[in-house]
Formats: structure tokens, C-alpha cells, sequence
């Protein structure tokens, strides 16, 4: 973080006084303004603002939303009609609310993706890498309770489906996975009881998030951010100051973004939904598919793929505890990237092997997705199989042995070189753009 | 000084006893907030239910609910018995009775899923072991599946008059909750 070598001079008597009891416009300063940048960041490295924009938007319109909301079974289903209805602007709020969700996990689905084509967790980075699983985790758990909230067929079908997973530790223990559920139901069965708690615990876990955010920033400024060279920043021309440079750049890609964003939430606001969660909760009636959000389906096709045989392995009884073990093992395993991949090079742009796996591995869970969308049945089954392996056998068979195999491209010796050696540059003297905070 | 820091003294000892009284206090106060979340006394209340059965004409069913989740009951037709006790038990997907009120491995013969002196009278926890949807069969216009019973809309699993699996995906039996006939036209379930 730069600490010792801080460009920060307060400028006004007060500053200087706030400066010498609380630092914390120096800490600003040293994160944001004068933090040394990679000069060659591209806009996938933008998604790290966004986000930033997605959770305060999220928290922004849900505290707002809670203003009006009533968590209870009787309740809730009018409660987000009326808000929907009767509430002024609560259309605009509400539409806000539900479509950022799924731009957030578009957000940072692209923002992950990117981490693993760059090689953005390998040392010294693993643990900021940890801390973003850890975020991920958060946003799922969040995602789902809040999802429960418009206490819709929907919600209550898909709570009913997603907490009954967790009696699959009655094959391990009789009683053990009936006990868990009924303790997270509060009852025998879904019902105003948990969707109160889901409530309170939907409302708590952003701020949670928030706090594991602040870690993964602070990890990131002491490792310092990744590149698409991969290489560390070795002289002052490899970096320019984060402000106005980095943060010019995010601003284009935040409201690149904005527009995608304001385009869902003020003309498609139900696109990514689904209609049965205009239907109130019924515990007496199933809707014919229970499909949970979009951004869940690549983890409910895995869950779905342990059917009473995997690929003509039987299961039997386990079929139920085998697809929960997967679906959590697939998030869980992300977490162990750091230490699967054997490559010293980070960035898949000279990794001529892995560049081609990396790619099979985004249809992978694009697949996946598209299965979990399906009914789990005949053909779609036996697909989800097949890409279920496939999703594991990238994180436990291509990351060690392709970064064994594999002869790297030759890289640059430094960021500068890199950006340099590119046809823009090509008839400037070295010094001339190598180092911009000089001009 | 070597004996000083080998051997235990009185000090330590007040240490080790008063973090460990100190950690199973920080641990037990943490049980209420664990428990606060089973299920309540309101809810545990109404654990049990009773229903009266004597609107219930031969041939037709009625859907309860019990701990929030639907209970089919349905009066069967002598044919609707008879069709469930001729079953096979060996050539079942599933060959376990699944009858809470029994200890787990009886056959699933229609006799273990019904009360004695009461086989008219089949009572069924009414959740598709498969995922969790409601099947079809309570209603009269409600389509049954071939073999008489149940049919689950979802995924195509086809039960008998028995509540028993015949085909399709589920893995087993609907299951039947504890219950008992309290008089000829009523029962108590849980």
C-alpha cells in the first residue's frame, strides 16, 4: 500500500489536524488516487468497479425496499404488488432490485472468468482469490434468500427444493439431515416462519459481503492487480497512478455497463424471471418446472446430474447426497485453483495449451447452464454428466498436468515492453509514453 | 528457572480453569441462538391432527393438510383394494413399506400401508418422492396414471392405489405418516 512512501500532503490546516489523528484521506490517497496501476489493463479489469457499483446499488434499493416490504406469509406476496403498484417509484426500485441481482452475477461471473484467463490466483494473490470464492458464496446465499422474499410459486417451490437437499445427511447419519432441515425451516415445512428469517438474514448478509469486499480490496493493494502481461510491475514505466488513469477507464466500462443495466430494469424487468413467481405461494400445487434463477442453473444442472446412476455408475440411495456434494464441491474447488495450477506463467495469452481448455471450459459451464434450464430428463441428463465431469476434470487434471506439459510462449521482460512492442508505439522513442505521470 | 517454567503452578492452573470456564460460557450461551430456530411451540402444537372421515364416500378422497404439507386420503372402491393387495411386492421399484407408525423394513404389501380392519381407507404423506411436487388423483377429473393411484405431473412418476411407485423417476414409495382411527370415521395423524 505504499505506506512509507505515501505522496499524500494535506493542503489545508483542518486536513493536516484530521491527517496526524486519523489517516484516513491518506489511506484514500494511497488506495485510489496515487495507487500504481498496471499502464496495460484492459476493460475486463474494469468489472471490479462495477461490482463495487452493483453492491451499492443492491444495498441502496434494498434498504429502501425493506421500507415497504412485510415478511410475512400472509403478507409479502401483496406487500411487492404494492410496491410495485402503490409505493412512488417503487416500479423503479423494485425493477432496480430484482434485475441487479442478475447483473451482479453477470458481473461477476466475467470478473472470475477473467481471473482464471489471466491467472489472476496464482501467488501471491491466493488469498485475495479465497476472499472472492468466499464473496461468491455470500452473493449465492444472499441471492437465494432474497429470491424467497416475493413469496411467490417460485420462491416457495424453489426454497423447498434447495433446503431439502440438505436431508441428504440422513444417508450419512438417520435423522441428521431431517433435523438440519427442520431447523432451517423453523416447522416442518416452508412456511412464514423462514421466510421471516431469510428476511433478516437477507438484510444481514450484504453488509457481511461488504466487509469480506473491504478484505478483498485490501489484499489486492498489497499483492497489487494482475495485468494481462501476468508480470509483477518491475520499474515506474510499468505503472501509471490509478487516478485519473484506472479510474478514467472504469468509469467508461461502469456506465457501458449502466446502460445494459437500465436497459433490463426499464424494459425487460421480468425477462430474466419467470412467470409462475406472479402466482402467490401454494404449498398444495407444484409449479411443472422448478427452475431457480439463471445464474444458479450451471450449479443445479451438476446438482441434477447424480440421478440414481452417474454415466452407468449406480447410486442408489447416495444419488440425492452425491448431487449436493457435487453442486457445493463446484464452487468450493474454485477456491483451490491457486494451488491445482502448476504453470509459473500467469496469463493464458502465453499459454498456448491452456488458452484452448480455458476456453472449452467457459462453454462447459455455459452448458451447463442450458441443462440446468432443461427437465432433467432422458438426453439432458446424460449432457449435465458429461459436463459435470468435464467442469472437475479442468480444475483437477488440466490445471496440474497442462501446466506441466505445456512450453509456454516467450514472455516480455516487462509490462513496458509488451505495451511498447505493439504497433501504435512502434516509432516513439522508449522514453516518450514510458513514463506518462512524467510529461 | 527450568523447573519454573516446566512445572504447573498455582497460576496456571487459574489461567486454564478460568478460560475454560470462560469457553464453555461463551459456548453455552450460544445454544439459545441456535435453538430459537426449531421449530416453535406454536408450531409443535399443531403436530397433530384430527379429521373426520365420514364425508368421504367410497371412491372419493380428501386432501389434509398436517404439518404443512398435504395428506391425500381416499376412501378406495373394493376394486381399487383388490388391485393393490394382488401386487407382486418382489416386482416393485421399491419393496419397503414406508410406514412412519412401522419400524422401517416391512415389505411394501398393501396390509403394511393400511390399518387394519380399515383397508378401504389409504392416508398418504402427498409429496412426490421424486422432487417434491404435488401429484395428480385427488380430484375426480384428475388424471391417475394406468395403474389407478397417483401421477405426478412433473416428471411423469405413476403411483398405485396403494401410493406405491410403479414407474417413472421417483425413488420411492409416497410415504404413509403415523396415524391411527380414533372412531370408524375419524383419525389422528402425528
Amino acid at each position: 500500500m505504499g505506506g512509507s512512501t505515501s505522496s499524500y500532503v494535506p493542503t489545508s490546516r483542518w486536513g493536516k489536524w484530521l491527517d496526524e489523528r486519523l489517516p484516513i484521506a491518506r489511506l484514500m490517497n494511497d488506495s485510489f488516487v496515487d495507487f500504481p496501476t498496471p499502464r496495460n489493463l484492459n476493460y475486463l479489469w474494469t468489472f471490479g468497479g462495477i461490482l463495487t457499483v452493483c453492491l451499492i446499488a443492491q444495498i441502496a434499493t434494498g434498504v429502501v425496499l425493506a421500507m415497504h416490504y412485510q415478511p410475512s406469509d400472509a403478507a409479502a406476496f401483496n406487500s411487492i404488488e404494492h410496491i410495485r403498484r402503490d409505493v412512488n417509484y417503487g416500479w423503479m426500485l423494485r425493477n432496480l432490485h430484482a434485475v441487479g441481482a442478475s447483473m451482479f452475477f453477470f458481473a461477476v461471473f466475467i470478473h472470475i472468468f477473467r481471473g482464471f484467463y489471466y491467472g489472476s490466483y496464482k501467488a501471491p494473490r491466493e488469498v485475495l482469490w479465497i476472499l472472492g470464492v468466499i464473496i461468491l458464496l455470500l452473493m449465492m446465499a444472499t441471492a437465494f434468500m432474497g429470491y424467497t422474499l416475493p413469496w411467490g410459486q417460485m420462491s416457495f417451490w424453489g426454497v423447498t427444493v434447495i433446503t431439502n437437499l440438505f436431508s441428504a445427511l440422513d444417508t450419512i447419519y438417520n435423522g441428521l439431515g431431517t433435523a438440519v432441515v427442520e431447523w432451517l425451516w423453523g416447522g416442518y415445512s416452508v412456511s412464514g416462519v423462514t421466510l421471516n428469517r431469510f428476511f433478516a438474514l437477507h438484510y444481514l448478509l450484504p453488509f457481511v459481503l461488504t466487509g469480506v469486499v473491504g478484505l478483498h480490496i485490501w489484499a489486492l493493494h498489497v499483492a497489487g492487480q494482475n495485468n494481462p502481461t501476468g508480470l509483477d510491475i518491475k520499474q515506474p514505466s510499468d505503472s501509471v497512478p490509478m487516478h485519473p488513469y484506472a479510474t478514467a477507464k472504469d468509469a467508461v466500462g461502469i456506465f457501458a455497463f449502466l446502460i445494459l443495466f437500465a436497459w433490463f430494469a426499464f424494459f425487460l424487468p421480468d425477462y430474466l424471471g419467470h412467470a409462475d413467481n406472479y402466482v402467490e405461494a401454494n404449498p398444495l400445487v407444484t409449479p411443472p418446472h422448478i427452475v431457480p434463477e439463471w445464474y444458479f442453473l450451471p450449479f443445479y444442472a451438476i446438482l441434477r446430474a447424480f440421478t440414481s446412476s452417474f454415466l452407468g455408475i449406480p447410486l442408489g440411495q447416495y444419488a440425492k447426497l452425491c448431487g449436493v456434494i457435487a453442486m457445493f464441491s463446484a464452487v468450493i474447488i474454485i477456491a483451490f485453483a491457486p494451488w491445482l495450477d502448476t504453470s509459473r506463467v500467469r496469463s493464458a495469452k502465453y499459454r498456448p495449451i491452456f488458452k484452448w481448455f480455458f476456453w472449452f471450459f467457459v462453454f462447459t459451464c455455459v452448458a451447463l447452464g442450458y441443462l440446468g434450464s432443461k427437465p432433467a430428463e432422458g438426453v439432458y441428463v446424460t449432457a449435465a454428466q458429461i459436463f459435470t465431469v468435464c467442469y472437475f476434470l479442468f480444475f483437477l487434471v488440466v490445471m496440474p498436468v497442462v501446466g506441466l506439459i505445456e512450453t509456454p510462449k516467450l514472455l516480455p521482460r516487462s509490462i513496458t515492453d509488451d505495451v511498447l512492442s505493439k504497433g501504435g508505439a512502434a516509432g516513439l522513442p522508449s522514453g516518450a509514453t514510458a513514463a506518462p505521470e512524467a510529461r | 528457572m527450568t523447573t519454573d517454567a516446566l512445572e504447573p503452578n498455582r497460576r496456571d492452573f487459574l489461567v486454564v480453569a478460568g478460560n475454560a470456564f470462560a469457553a464453555v460460557g461463551a459456548a453455552s450461551l450460544l445454544w439459545p441462538f441456535i435453538q430459537q430456530m426449531n421449530p416453535d411451540a406454536s408450531t409443535k402444537a399443531l403436530s397433530s391432527v384430527e379429521i373426520d372421515l365420514s364425508p368421504v364416500k367410497e371412491g372419493q378422497a380428501i386432501t389434509a393438510m398436517w404439518r404443512g404439507k398435504p395428506i391425500f386420503i381416499r376412501n378406495r372402491t373394493k376394486s381399487e383394494v383388490e388391485a393393490a393387495e394382488s401386487v407382486d411386492v418382489a416386482k416393485l421399484p421399491d419393496d419397503n413399506a414406508r410406514n412412519e407408525a412401522l419400524t422401517g423394513n416391512e415389505p411394501a404389501t398393501d396390509a403394511n400401508r393400511t390399518v387394519k380392519g380399515h383397508e378401504n381407507w389409504i392416508v398418504l404423506i402427498g409429496i412426490c418422492t421424486h422432487l417434491g411436487c404435488i401429484p395428480k388423483g385427488q380430484s375426480m377429473g384428475d388424471e391417475r396414471g394406468e395403474y389407478g393411484g397417483w401421477f405426478c405431473p412433473c416428471h411423469g412418476s405413476t403411483y398405485d392405489t396403494s401410493g406405491r411407485i410403479r414407474k417413472g423417476p421417483a425413488p420411492r414409495n409416497l410415504e404413509v405418516p403415523p396415524y391411527a382411527f380414533e372412531t370408524d370415521t375419524k383419525i389422528k395423524i402425528g
